[in-house]
């Protein structure tokens, strides 16, 4: 999965969000996404985590290799 | 845990096992030889802080491997579960441990020694 697609993925499910990409291995399989958003207020992480994860519909785990995550809610 | 829990014979071992053991990882891999490096992160990290854990290779079977994602619902391997409780993938587990949240946990189940 390109960057362009996945973050053009996370901006669509977190409209409001801060985000932030990394490209970790070059490969186009293996990234970071630090995601701030109102989104997660309150939430457990792996309730936030799974948002995400809902936001990229399938993909994750098949098309996206790895994504590590980092989510919160703005201060 | 969904509703079809019961209705899916694999999801109804996960429950069992998750029940009998009060900390079991889903991994890739034998915990002394696992075999994708989120996997042997995650590892690393309950050996550090030397609780004892039940490691389930769900490279061993393809079922398990697709149920324990639906079971979750979570897309990625390793799942770790403490007590019953879906706790988390190998990046929330190495956040807990890093803030300490996870040792607090662990002792305050009972697992480790305070």
């Amino acid at each position: 999965m390109s960057q362009p697609d996945l973050e053009a993925a996370l901006r669509e499910g977190f409209p409001d969000a801060e985000i932030e990409i990394t490209d970790l291995a070059g490969d186009g399989d293996h990234y970071k996404a630090r995601i701030v958003s109102a989104a997660f207020k309150g939430m457990p992480r792996v309730r936030q985590h799974q948002l995400v994860y809902a936001s990229l519909k399938g993909k994750m785990g098949g098309e996206l290799h790895a994504l590590a995550l980092e989510t919160s809610a703005p201060a | 845990m969904t509703d079809t829990a019961t209705a899916n014979p694999v999801h109804e071992w996960i429950a069992n096992a998750v029940a009998e053991h009060p900390v079991i990882l889903f991994m890739k891999g034998e915990p002394e030889q696992p075999r994708c490096g989120f996997s042997a992160v995650t590892v690393q990290i309950l050996d550090h802080l030397g609780v004892e854990f039940v490691g389930v290779d769900v490279l061993q079977n393809d079922q398990l491997r697709e149920g324990i994602k639906s079971f979750s619902d979570w897309p990625t391997i390793p799942q770790l579960y403490v007590k019953g409780e879906f706790v988390g993938g190998c990046d929330i587990v190495r956040e807990m441990f890093q803030s300490g949240e996870l040792k607090s946990l662990l002792e305050e189940q009972g697992l480790l020694a305070a």
